[in-house]
Protein backbone atom coordinates (compact mmCIF):
# COMPACT_ATOMS: atom_id res chain seq x y z
CA UNK A 1 0.00 0.00 0.00
CA UNK A 2 3.00 2.56 0.96
CA UNK A 3 3.49 2.52 -2.74
CA UNK A 4 0.48 2.94 -3.90
CA UNK A 5 0.26 6.14 -1.32
CA UNK A 6 3.85 7.19 -2.70
CA UNK A 7 2.66 7.64 -6.48
CA UNK A 8 -0.84 9.18 -5.70
CA UNK A 9 1.07 11.93 -3.21
CA UNK A 10 2.83 12.54 -6.61
CA UNK A 11 0.13 12.85 -8.84
CA UNK A 12 -1.54 14.93 -6.24
CA UNK A 13 1.66 17.12 -5.81
CA UNK A 14 1.28 17.47 -9.71
CA UNK A 15 -2.31 18.71 -10.21
CA UNK A 16 -1.64 21.19 -7.21
CA UNK A 17 1.34 22.86 -9.22
CA UNK A 18 -0.29 23.01 -12.69
CA UNK A 19 -2.30 25.70 -13.18
CA UNK A 20 -5.23 23.57 -14.83
CA UNK A 21 -7.62 23.89 -11.66
CA UNK A 22 -7.10 27.25 -10.88
CA UNK A 23 -7.73 28.58 -14.02
CA UNK A 24 -11.18 26.05 -14.26
CA UNK A 25 -12.06 26.95 -10.60
CA UNK A 26 -11.83 31.08 -11.37
CA UNK A 27 -13.72 30.64 -14.61
CA UNK A 28 -16.38 28.42 -12.86
CA UNK A 29 -16.79 30.99 -10.35
CA UNK A 30 -16.76 34.11 -11.88
CA UNK A 31 -19.24 32.94 -14.06
CA UNK A 32 -21.52 31.80 -10.73
CA UNK A 33 -20.72 34.81 -9.52
CA UNK A 34 -22.01 36.95 -12.89
CA UNK A 35 -24.77 35.05 -13.34
CA UNK A 36 -25.97 35.11 -9.50
CA UNK A 37 -25.77 39.02 -9.41
CA UNK A 38 -28.13 39.43 -12.13
CA UNK A 39 -31.84 40.01 -11.31
CA UNK A 40 -33.33 38.43 -14.40
CA UNK A 41 -37.36 39.65 -14.49
CA UNK A 42 -37.69 40.10 -10.75
CA UNK A 43 -38.32 36.13 -10.81
CA UNK A 44 -38.00 34.84 -7.22
CA UNK A 45 -37.40 31.62 -9.11
CA UNK A 46 -34.92 32.34 -10.49
CA UNK A 47 -31.94 31.09 -7.65
CA UNK A 48 -33.22 27.47 -8.29
CA UNK A 49 -32.35 27.73 -12.28
CA UNK A 50 -28.79 29.93 -11.07
CA UNK A 51 -28.09 26.59 -9.26
CA UNK A 52 -28.81 24.19 -11.67
CA UNK A 53 -26.73 25.96 -14.42
CA UNK A 54 -24.20 26.14 -11.70
CA UNK A 55 -24.06 22.63 -10.36
CA UNK A 56 -23.82 22.02 -14.43
CA UNK A 57 -20.92 24.24 -14.58
CA UNK A 58 -19.32 22.17 -11.75
CA UNK A 59 -19.91 18.75 -13.56
CA UNK A 60 -18.93 19.59 -16.90
CA UNK A 61 -15.90 20.94 -14.88
CA UNK A 62 -15.04 18.52 -12.52
CA UNK A 63 -15.57 15.91 -15.62
CA UNK A 64 -12.80 18.11 -17.86
CA UNK A 65 -10.03 18.19 -14.97
CA UNK A 66 -10.69 14.57 -13.88
CA UNK A 67 -10.58 13.25 -17.87
CA UNK A 68 -7.58 15.75 -18.99
CA UNK A 69 -5.77 14.89 -15.91
CA UNK A 70 -5.67 10.96 -15.75
CA UNK A 71 -5.28 10.76 -19.35
CA UNK A 72 -1.78 12.27 -19.40
CA UNK A 73 -0.67 10.33 -16.03
CA UNK A 74 0.56 7.19 -18.28
CA UNK A 75 1.54 8.86 -21.64
CA UNK A 76 3.81 11.72 -19.86
CA UNK A 77 5.74 8.94 -17.67
CA UNK A 78 6.26 7.57 -20.91
CA UNK A 79 7.62 10.06 -23.06
CA UNK A 80 9.50 11.84 -20.04
CA UNK A 81 11.00 8.35 -20.05
CA UNK A 82 10.35 8.94 -16.25
CA UNK A 83 8.82 5.31 -16.44
CA UNK A 84 11.93 3.61 -16.30
CA UNK A 85 13.64 4.39 -13.10
CA UNK A 86 10.24 4.10 -11.28
CA UNK A 87 9.89 0.58 -12.93
CA UNK A 88 13.37 -0.38 -11.79
CA UNK A 89 12.45 0.30 -8.43
CA UNK A 90 10.14 -2.20 -6.34
CA UNK A 91 6.97 -0.92 -7.48
CA UNK A 92 4.63 -3.08 -9.81
CA UNK A 93 2.49 -2.05 -12.79
CA UNK A 94 -0.59 -2.44 -10.84
CA UNK A 95 0.89 -0.51 -8.23
CA UNK A 96 1.70 2.39 -10.53
CA UNK A 97 -1.91 1.69 -11.91
CA UNK A 98 -3.48 1.79 -8.69
CA UNK A 99 -1.28 4.96 -7.27
CA UNK A 100 -2.36 7.08 -10.35
CA UNK A 101 -5.87 6.07 -9.71
CA UNK A 102 -5.76 6.95 -6.09
CA UNK A 103 -3.34 10.31 -6.96
CA UNK A 104 -6.04 11.28 -9.36
CA UNK A 105 -9.30 10.35 -7.77
CA UNK A 106 -8.32 12.19 -4.54
CA UNK A 107 -7.25 15.05 -6.79
CA UNK A 108 -10.96 14.97 -7.80
CA UNK A 109 -12.42 14.86 -4.40
CA UNK A 110 -10.10 18.01 -3.32
CA UNK A 111 -11.59 19.82 -6.42
CA UNK A 112 -14.92 19.06 -5.17
CA UNK A 113 -14.71 20.21 -2.27
CA UNK A 114 -13.55 23.41 -3.31
CA UNK A 115 -15.93 23.64 -6.09
CA UNK A 116 -19.59 22.64 -4.02
CA UNK A 117 -17.96 24.54 -0.75
CA UNK A 118 -17.99 28.29 -3.23
CA UNK A 119 -21.50 26.83 -4.28
CA UNK A 120 -22.60 26.78 -0.92
CA UNK A 121 -21.34 30.04 -0.47
CA UNK A 122 -22.67 31.32 -2.99
CA UNK A 123 -26.00 29.37 -3.02
CA UNK A 124 -26.50 30.49 1.00
CA UNK A 125 -25.57 34.46 0.50
CA UNK A 126 -29.50 34.28 -1.96
CA UNK A 127 -31.41 31.11 0.57
CA UNK A 128 -29.68 31.94 3.48
CA UNK A 129 -29.81 28.21 3.86
CA UNK A 130 -27.40 25.70 4.71
CA UNK A 131 -29.00 22.13 3.32
CA UNK A 132 -25.25 20.59 4.72
CA UNK A 133 -26.27 17.06 3.77
CA UNK A 134 -27.70 17.67 0.32
CA UNK A 135 -24.58 19.03 -0.55
CA UNK A 136 -22.82 16.01 0.95
CA UNK A 137 -24.98 13.27 -0.72
CA UNK A 138 -24.70 15.39 -4.02
CA UNK A 139 -20.90 16.00 -4.00
CA UNK A 140 -20.02 12.37 -2.70
CA UNK A 141 -22.09 10.62 -5.70
CA UNK A 142 -20.65 12.49 -7.68
CA UNK A 143 -17.10 11.91 -6.53
CA UNK A 144 -17.79 8.36 -6.69
CA UNK A 145 -19.05 8.97 -10.53
CA UNK A 146 -15.55 10.36 -10.73
CA UNK A 147 -14.00 7.42 -9.93
CA UNK A 148 -15.31 5.65 -12.67
CA UNK A 149 -14.30 8.40 -15.13
CA UNK A 150 -10.92 8.82 -13.75
CA UNK A 151 -10.46 4.57 -14.36
CA UNK A 152 -12.04 4.45 -17.84
CA UNK A 153 -9.56 7.58 -18.93
CA UNK A 154 -6.69 5.43 -16.93
CA UNK A 155 -7.79 2.05 -19.08
CA UNK A 156 -8.23 4.22 -22.41
CA UNK A 157 -4.38 6.18 -21.95
CA UNK A 158 -2.84 2.94 -22.25
CA UNK A 159 -5.27 1.37 -25.46
CA UNK A 160 -5.16 5.29 -27.17
CA UNK A 161 -1.51 6.63 -28.12
CA UNK A 162 -2.52 10.03 -28.01
CA UNK A 163 -3.42 11.62 -24.36
CA UNK A 164 -6.30 14.28 -26.79
CA UNK A 165 -7.99 11.54 -28.36
CA UNK A 166 -8.19 9.69 -25.25
CA UNK A 167 -9.52 12.60 -23.63
CA UNK A 168 -12.08 13.24 -26.62
CA UNK A 169 -13.22 9.30 -26.82
CA UNK A 170 -13.84 9.37 -22.69
CA UNK A 171 -15.77 12.35 -22.46
CA UNK A 172 -18.01 11.89 -25.57
CA UNK A 173 -18.50 8.27 -23.96
CA UNK A 174 -19.29 10.21 -20.27
CA UNK A 175 -21.91 12.92 -21.87
CA UNK A 176 -23.39 10.43 -23.72
CA UNK A 177 -24.03 7.97 -20.99
CA UNK A 178 -25.10 11.23 -18.77
CA UNK A 179 -27.48 12.71 -21.69
CA UNK A 180 -29.46 9.20 -23.53
CA UNK A 181 -28.31 6.28 -21.44
CA UNK A 182 -31.43 6.25 -18.80
CA UNK A 183 -33.36 5.97 -22.16
CA UNK A 184 -31.61 2.99 -23.82
CA UNK A 185 -34.18 0.81 -22.55
CA UNK A 186 -37.12 2.77 -23.53
CA UNK A 187 -35.72 2.95 -26.80
CA UNK A 188 -34.61 -0.91 -27.00
CA UNK A 189 -38.29 -1.79 -26.03
CA UNK A 190 -40.08 0.31 -28.98
CA UNK A 191 -37.28 -1.58 -31.26
CA UNK A 192 -38.68 -5.01 -30.25
CA UNK A 193 -41.80 -4.92 -32.23
CA UNK A 194 -39.13 -3.77 -35.61
CA UNK A 195 -35.77 -5.39 -35.53
CA UNK A 196 -35.11 -7.85 -33.03
CA UNK A 197 -31.56 -7.80 -33.11
CA UNK A 198 -31.42 -4.10 -32.76
CA UNK A 199 -33.00 -4.63 -29.83
CA UNK A 200 -30.92 -6.47 -28.03
CA UNK A 201 -28.19 -5.05 -28.53
CA UNK A 202 -29.53 -2.05 -27.61
CA UNK A 203 -30.66 -3.42 -24.25
CA UNK A 204 -26.99 -4.80 -23.61
CA UNK A 205 -25.19 -1.64 -24.18
CA UNK A 206 -27.75 -0.22 -21.39
CA UNK A 207 -26.89 -2.85 -18.98
CA UNK A 208 -23.38 -3.03 -19.82
CA UNK A 209 -22.51 0.71 -19.14
CA UNK A 210 -22.01 2.60 -16.29
CA UNK A 211 -25.06 4.51 -15.03
CA UNK A 212 -23.80 7.85 -14.24
CA UNK A 213 -26.91 9.88 -14.68
CA UNK A 214 -27.67 8.58 -11.28
CA UNK A 215 -25.24 10.96 -9.25
CA UNK A 216 -25.74 13.53 -12.22
CA UNK A 217 -29.48 13.98 -10.96
CA UNK A 218 -28.54 14.39 -7.66
CA UNK A 219 -28.29 18.04 -8.57
CA UNK A 220 -32.00 18.36 -7.55
CA UNK A 221 -31.38 17.57 -4.58
CA UNK A 222 -29.93 20.59 -4.22
CA UNK A 223 -31.51 22.67 -6.28
CA UNK A 224 -35.58 21.69 -5.74
CA UNK A 225 -34.85 21.48 -1.81
CA UNK A 226 -35.59 17.49 -1.98
CA UNK A 227 -35.46 15.73 1.29
CA UNK A 228 -32.46 13.18 1.05
CA UNK A 229 -32.20 10.14 -0.57
CA UNK A 230 -31.75 7.02 2.06
CA UNK A 231 -28.69 6.35 3.00
CA UNK A 232 -28.61 2.63 1.78
CA UNK A 233 -29.48 3.67 -1.80
CA UNK A 234 -26.23 5.86 -1.58
CA UNK A 235 -24.43 3.12 -0.44
CA UNK A 236 -25.95 0.61 -3.00
CA UNK A 237 -25.03 3.01 -6.08
CA UNK A 238 -21.77 3.85 -4.05
CA UNK A 239 -20.99 -0.09 -4.64
CA UNK A 240 -22.40 -0.85 -8.34
CA UNK A 241 -19.93 2.06 -9.18
CA UNK A 242 -17.32 0.87 -7.83
CA UNK A 243 -17.53 -2.32 -9.28
CA UNK A 244 -17.54 -0.22 -12.80
CA UNK A 245 -14.80 1.25 -11.26
CA UNK A 246 -13.08 -1.73 -10.42
CA UNK A 247 -13.42 -3.44 -14.05
CA UNK A 248 -11.94 -0.33 -15.76
CA UNK A 249 -8.77 -0.80 -13.30
CA UNK A 250 -8.34 -4.66 -13.53
CA UNK A 251 -9.02 -4.28 -17.79
CA UNK A 252 -5.76 -1.04 -17.34
CA UNK A 253 -3.44 -3.80 -15.18
CA UNK A 254 -3.99 -6.56 -17.82
CA UNK A 255 -3.30 -4.23 -20.90
CA UNK A 256 -0.39 -2.73 -19.02
CA UNK A 257 1.14 -5.91 -18.21
CA UNK A 258 1.65 -6.27 -22.14
CA UNK A 259 2.70 -3.07 -22.53
CA UNK A 260 6.35 -2.33 -23.07
CA UNK A 261 8.31 -0.08 -21.17
CA UNK A 262 9.66 2.19 -23.53
CA UNK B 1 34.14 -13.78 -5.39
CA UNK B 2 29.79 -13.77 -5.06
CA UNK B 3 28.71 -13.38 -8.28
CA UNK B 4 26.09 -10.33 -8.29
CA UNK B 5 24.63 -10.30 -11.58
CA UNK B 6 24.05 -13.69 -14.01
CA UNK B 7 22.32 -14.16 -17.48
CA UNK B 8 22.09 -17.70 -18.41
CA UNK B 9 21.48 -18.18 -22.46
CA UNK B 10 19.53 -15.16 -22.45
CA UNK B 11 17.51 -14.58 -25.59
CA UNK B 12 15.26 -12.15 -26.47
CA UNK B 13 13.45 -11.74 -29.58
CA UNK B 14 11.30 -8.90 -30.67
CA UNK B 15 8.39 -9.98 -33.72
CA UNK B 16 7.84 -7.45 -35.98
CA UNK B 17 4.39 -5.93 -36.53
CA UNK B 18 4.90 -6.34 -40.59
CA UNK B 19 2.90 -9.41 -42.00
CA UNK B 20 5.61 -12.41 -42.81
CA UNK B 21 8.85 -10.28 -41.88
CA UNK B 22 11.15 -12.49 -39.37
CA UNK B 23 10.83 -11.93 -35.71
CA UNK B 24 14.39 -9.68 -34.72
CA UNK B 25 16.63 -11.22 -32.73
CA UNK B 26 18.15 -8.74 -30.23
CA UNK B 27 20.41 -11.06 -28.08
CA UNK B 28 21.37 -14.50 -28.44
CA UNK B 29 22.45 -17.02 -26.12
CA UNK B 30 24.08 -14.33 -23.81
CA UNK B 31 26.06 -15.53 -20.99
CA UNK B 32 27.21 -13.07 -18.56
CA UNK B 33 28.63 -12.57 -15.26
CA UNK B 34 29.40 -10.03 -12.76
CA UNK B 35 31.41 -10.42 -9.43
CA UNK B 36 30.72 -8.24 -6.78
CA UNK B 37 32.96 -5.09 -5.54
CA UNK B 38 33.76 -4.67 -9.42
CA UNK B 39 32.72 -2.23 -12.17
CA UNK B 40 31.64 -3.79 -15.33
CA UNK B 41 31.90 -1.91 -18.60
CA UNK B 42 29.02 -3.42 -21.44
CA UNK B 43 30.37 -2.06 -24.29
CA UNK B 44 28.62 -2.08 -28.17
CA UNK B 45 28.05 -0.35 -31.05
CA UNK B 46 24.61 1.37 -31.17
CA UNK B 47 22.01 -1.72 -31.99
CA UNK B 48 23.94 -4.11 -30.39
CA UNK B 49 21.73 -5.12 -27.30
CA UNK B 50 22.98 -3.42 -24.50
CA UNK B 51 19.61 -1.40 -23.54
CA UNK B 52 18.06 -4.33 -24.34
CA UNK B 53 20.00 -6.54 -21.81
CA UNK B 54 19.68 -3.88 -19.25
CA UNK B 55 15.65 -4.26 -19.98
CA UNK B 56 16.00 -7.65 -19.14
CA UNK B 57 18.20 -7.56 -15.98
CA UNK B 58 15.30 -4.53 -15.23
CA UNK B 59 11.92 -6.45 -15.50
CA UNK B 60 11.00 -4.24 -18.05
CA UNK B 61 11.19 -7.25 -21.25
CA UNK B 62 10.33 -10.24 -20.42
CA UNK B 63 13.21 -12.95 -22.56
CA UNK B 64 12.55 -15.04 -25.17
CA UNK B 65 14.37 -18.09 -23.33
CA UNK B 66 17.20 -18.24 -20.98
CA UNK B 67 17.05 -16.82 -17.55
CA UNK B 68 18.69 -13.29 -15.50
CA UNK B 69 19.03 -13.31 -12.19
CA UNK B 70 20.45 -10.01 -9.62
CA UNK B 71 21.54 -11.56 -6.44
CA UNK B 72 20.54 -14.97 -7.08
CA UNK B 73 16.79 -13.86 -7.55
CA UNK B 74 15.25 -14.55 -10.75
CA UNK B 75 14.87 -10.58 -12.47
CA UNK B 76 10.96 -11.04 -12.51
CA UNK B 77 10.28 -10.91 -9.53
CA UNK B 78 10.18 -7.12 -8.35
CA UNK B 79 12.23 -7.88 -4.54
CA UNK B 80 15.04 -8.91 -7.32
CA UNK B 81 15.41 -4.74 -7.76
CA UNK B 82 15.18 -3.81 -3.99
CA UNK B 83 19.25 -3.61 -3.53
CA UNK B 84 19.94 -1.82 -7.18
CA UNK B 85 20.15 1.29 -8.49
CA UNK B 86 19.26 2.49 -12.01
CA UNK B 87 20.80 5.42 -14.26
CA UNK B 88 18.03 5.58 -17.78
CA UNK B 89 19.81 7.11 -20.66
CA UNK B 90 18.29 10.88 -21.07
CA UNK B 91 15.56 10.75 -18.39
CA UNK B 92 13.68 14.02 -17.59
CA UNK B 93 12.84 13.68 -14.12
CA UNK B 94 9.30 14.73 -13.16
CA UNK B 95 10.25 18.81 -13.76
CA UNK B 96 6.94 20.13 -11.02
CA UNK B 97 9.29 18.08 -8.15
CA UNK B 98 12.36 19.51 -6.34
CA UNK B 99 15.49 17.13 -5.98
CA UNK B 100 14.72 16.80 -2.54
CA UNK B 101 10.63 15.92 -3.28
CA UNK B 102 12.02 13.30 -5.69
CA UNK B 103 14.66 11.63 -3.53
CA UNK B 104 11.79 11.65 -1.04
CA UNK B 105 9.43 10.14 -3.13
CA UNK B 106 11.99 7.13 -4.58
CA UNK B 107 12.97 6.55 -0.73
CA UNK B 108 8.95 6.30 0.43
CA UNK B 109 8.82 3.30 -2.25
CA UNK B 110 12.02 1.64 -0.85
CA UNK B 111 10.57 1.97 2.16
CA UNK B 112 13.19 3.68 3.63
CA UNK B 113 12.25 5.37 7.30
CA UNK B 114 12.04 8.84 7.57
CA UNK B 115 15.20 9.78 9.52
CA UNK B 116 17.07 7.63 7.01
CA UNK B 117 15.43 9.37 4.07
CA UNK B 118 16.77 12.37 5.62
CA UNK B 119 20.40 11.59 6.39
CA UNK B 120 20.67 9.60 2.54
CA UNK B 121 18.98 12.63 1.01
CA UNK B 122 21.65 15.43 2.74
CA UNK B 123 24.50 12.64 1.53
CA UNK B 124 23.69 12.19 -2.02
CA UNK B 125 22.81 16.24 -2.58
CA UNK B 126 26.11 16.69 -1.09
CA UNK B 127 27.40 13.99 -3.50
CA UNK B 128 26.03 14.87 -6.84
CA UNK B 129 26.83 18.35 -5.69
CA UNK B 130 23.25 19.99 -6.03
CA UNK B 131 22.87 21.37 -2.40
CA UNK B 132 22.39 24.92 -3.92
CA UNK B 133 19.11 23.99 -6.13
CA UNK B 134 17.75 21.32 -3.70
CA UNK B 135 14.75 23.30 -3.02
CA UNK B 136 14.40 24.80 -7.09
CA UNK B 137 12.56 22.53 -8.83
CA UNK B 138 14.12 20.62 -11.34
CA UNK B 139 12.45 22.12 -14.61
CA UNK B 140 14.77 24.66 -14.04
CA UNK B 141 17.80 22.19 -13.84
CA UNK B 142 20.63 22.06 -16.48
CA UNK B 143 21.44 18.64 -18.35
CA UNK B 144 24.26 18.35 -16.07
CA UNK B 145 22.29 18.78 -13.06
CA UNK B 146 19.73 16.65 -14.60
CA UNK B 147 21.91 13.27 -15.02
CA UNK B 148 23.55 13.93 -11.09
CA UNK B 149 20.09 14.27 -9.87
CA UNK B 150 19.93 10.56 -11.84
CA UNK B 151 22.47 9.29 -10.62
CA UNK B 152 21.44 10.79 -7.24
CA UNK B 153 18.20 8.73 -7.04
CA UNK B 154 19.59 6.03 -8.49
CA UNK B 155 21.89 5.94 -5.19
CA UNK B 156 18.49 6.33 -2.67
CA UNK B 157 18.65 3.22 -1.41
CA UNK B 158 22.12 2.65 -1.04
CA UNK B 159 22.18 -0.22 -3.74
CA UNK B 160 24.66 -2.70 -3.70
CA UNK B 161 24.97 -2.69 -8.06
CA UNK B 162 24.26 0.01 -9.97
CA UNK B 163 23.05 -0.26 -13.53
CA UNK B 164 24.09 2.98 -15.41
CA UNK B 165 22.85 3.24 -19.32
CA UNK B 166 25.41 5.47 -20.80
CA UNK B 167 25.91 7.66 -17.87
CA UNK B 168 27.79 10.54 -19.27
CA UNK B 169 26.03 10.87 -22.72
CA UNK B 170 25.33 14.11 -23.48
CA UNK B 171 27.73 15.68 -20.91
CA UNK B 172 30.08 18.18 -21.15
CA UNK B 173 33.84 17.73 -20.04
CA UNK B 174 33.08 18.87 -16.66
CA UNK B 175 30.33 16.84 -16.45
CA UNK B 176 31.88 13.60 -17.92
CA UNK B 177 34.22 13.89 -15.51
CA UNK B 178 32.37 14.56 -12.21
CA UNK B 179 29.88 11.02 -12.84
CA UNK B 180 33.19 9.68 -13.48
CA UNK B 181 34.24 10.84 -10.04
CA UNK B 182 31.17 9.07 -8.59
CA UNK B 183 31.79 5.76 -10.12
CA UNK B 184 35.22 5.50 -8.55
CA UNK B 185 33.94 6.58 -4.91
CA UNK B 186 31.55 3.86 -5.52
CA UNK B 187 33.88 1.48 -6.29
CA UNK B 188 36.37 2.69 -3.98
CA UNK B 189 32.74 1.77 -1.12
CA UNK B 190 32.55 -1.84 -2.51
CA UNK B 191 29.77 -1.21 -4.96
CA UNK B 192 29.18 -3.04 -7.83
CA UNK B 193 28.50 -0.90 -11.28
CA UNK B 194 27.73 -2.28 -13.97
CA UNK B 195 27.39 0.14 -16.93
CA UNK B 196 27.37 0.86 -20.53
CA UNK B 197 29.15 3.44 -22.53
CA UNK B 198 30.51 4.75 -26.11
CA UNK B 199 33.50 6.33 -23.93
CA UNK B 200 36.02 3.75 -24.54
CA UNK B 201 39.04 6.36 -23.06
CA UNK B 202 36.43 6.00 -19.78
CA UNK B 203 35.94 2.86 -19.47
CA UNK B 204 39.49 2.02 -19.65
CA UNK B 205 40.31 4.42 -16.52
CA UNK B 206 37.24 2.85 -14.44
CA UNK B 207 36.20 -0.60 -15.61
CA UNK B 208 37.59 -3.86 -14.30
CA UNK B 209 36.39 -5.94 -16.53
CA UNK B 210 34.96 -4.79 -19.97
CA UNK B 211 32.12 -7.41 -22.33
CA UNK B 212 31.60 -6.44 -25.79
CA UNK B 213 28.58 -7.33 -27.85
CA UNK B 214 27.72 -7.06 -30.97
CA UNK B 215 24.49 -7.65 -32.83
CA UNK B 216 22.94 -9.53 -29.72
CA UNK B 217 26.17 -11.51 -29.19
CA UNK B 218 29.18 -11.14 -26.60
CA UNK B 219 31.91 -10.82 -28.45
CA UNK B 220 34.76 -10.69 -25.81
CA UNK B 221 34.69 -10.58 -21.91
CA UNK B 222 37.28 -10.24 -19.45
CA UNK B 223 39.90 -7.54 -17.91
CA UNK B 224 40.98 -4.52 -20.03
CA UNK B 225 44.03 -5.70 -20.45
CA UNK B 226 43.19 -9.04 -21.55
CA UNK B 227 40.89 -7.19 -24.34
CA UNK B 228 43.80 -4.78 -25.25
CA UNK B 229 46.19 -7.37 -25.99
CA UNK B 230 48.99 -5.99 -27.85
CA UNK B 231 46.52 -3.22 -29.78
CA UNK B 232 47.22 0.13 -28.63
CA UNK B 233 43.89 0.96 -26.95
CA UNK B 234 41.07 -0.60 -25.88
CA UNK B 235 39.33 1.55 -29.06
CA UNK B 236 41.42 -0.52 -31.36
CA UNK B 237 40.69 -3.51 -29.55
CA UNK B 238 37.08 -2.76 -29.76
CA UNK B 239 36.53 -2.41 -33.25
CA UNK B 240 38.63 -5.56 -34.27
CA UNK B 241 36.47 -7.86 -32.08
CA UNK B 242 33.29 -6.22 -33.49
CA UNK B 243 35.05 -6.89 -37.23
CA UNK B 244 35.32 -2.93 -38.28
CA UNK B 245 36.77 -2.63 -41.42
CA UNK B 246 38.45 0.96 -41.74
CA UNK B 247 37.58 2.31 -45.42
CA UNK B 248 40.47 3.94 -47.28
CA UNK B 249 39.70 6.75 -49.64
CA UNK B 250 40.40 6.01 -53.22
Amino acid sequence: MKNIFAVAGIVIKELYRRKDFYVLFILTVLICLVMASVNIFNDKQIVRYLKELCLLLIWVSSLVIAITATARQIPAEREQRTLLPLLAKPLTRTQLIFGKFLGCWLACGLVLICFYAAFAVLAASREHAWPLLNYFQAAFLHWIALGVVVALALFGSLVFAAPSSNSTICFVIVVTILCIGRYLNTVALSLAETSHFLSSVIYAVYFAIPHLEIPFEMRNLIVHDWPLVAWKFIGLDTLYLLAYATAFLVAACLVFRRKPVN
Amino acid sequence: MSVILKTEKLRVEFSSREFRQAAKVALSSLDLEVNAGEVFGFLGPNGAGKTTTMNVLLGFVTPTSGTAYLFGIDVRQPIARQRIGYLPEMTYYYKFLTAEELLRFYAKIFGLPRGETDKRIDELIKLVELEHARKRPIKSYSKGMQQRVGLAQALINNPDLLILDEPTSGLDPLGRMKVREIIQRLKNEGKTVFFSSHELGEVETVCDRVAIIHQGELKAVGRVNEITGTRANLEKAFLDTIGYQPQTAP
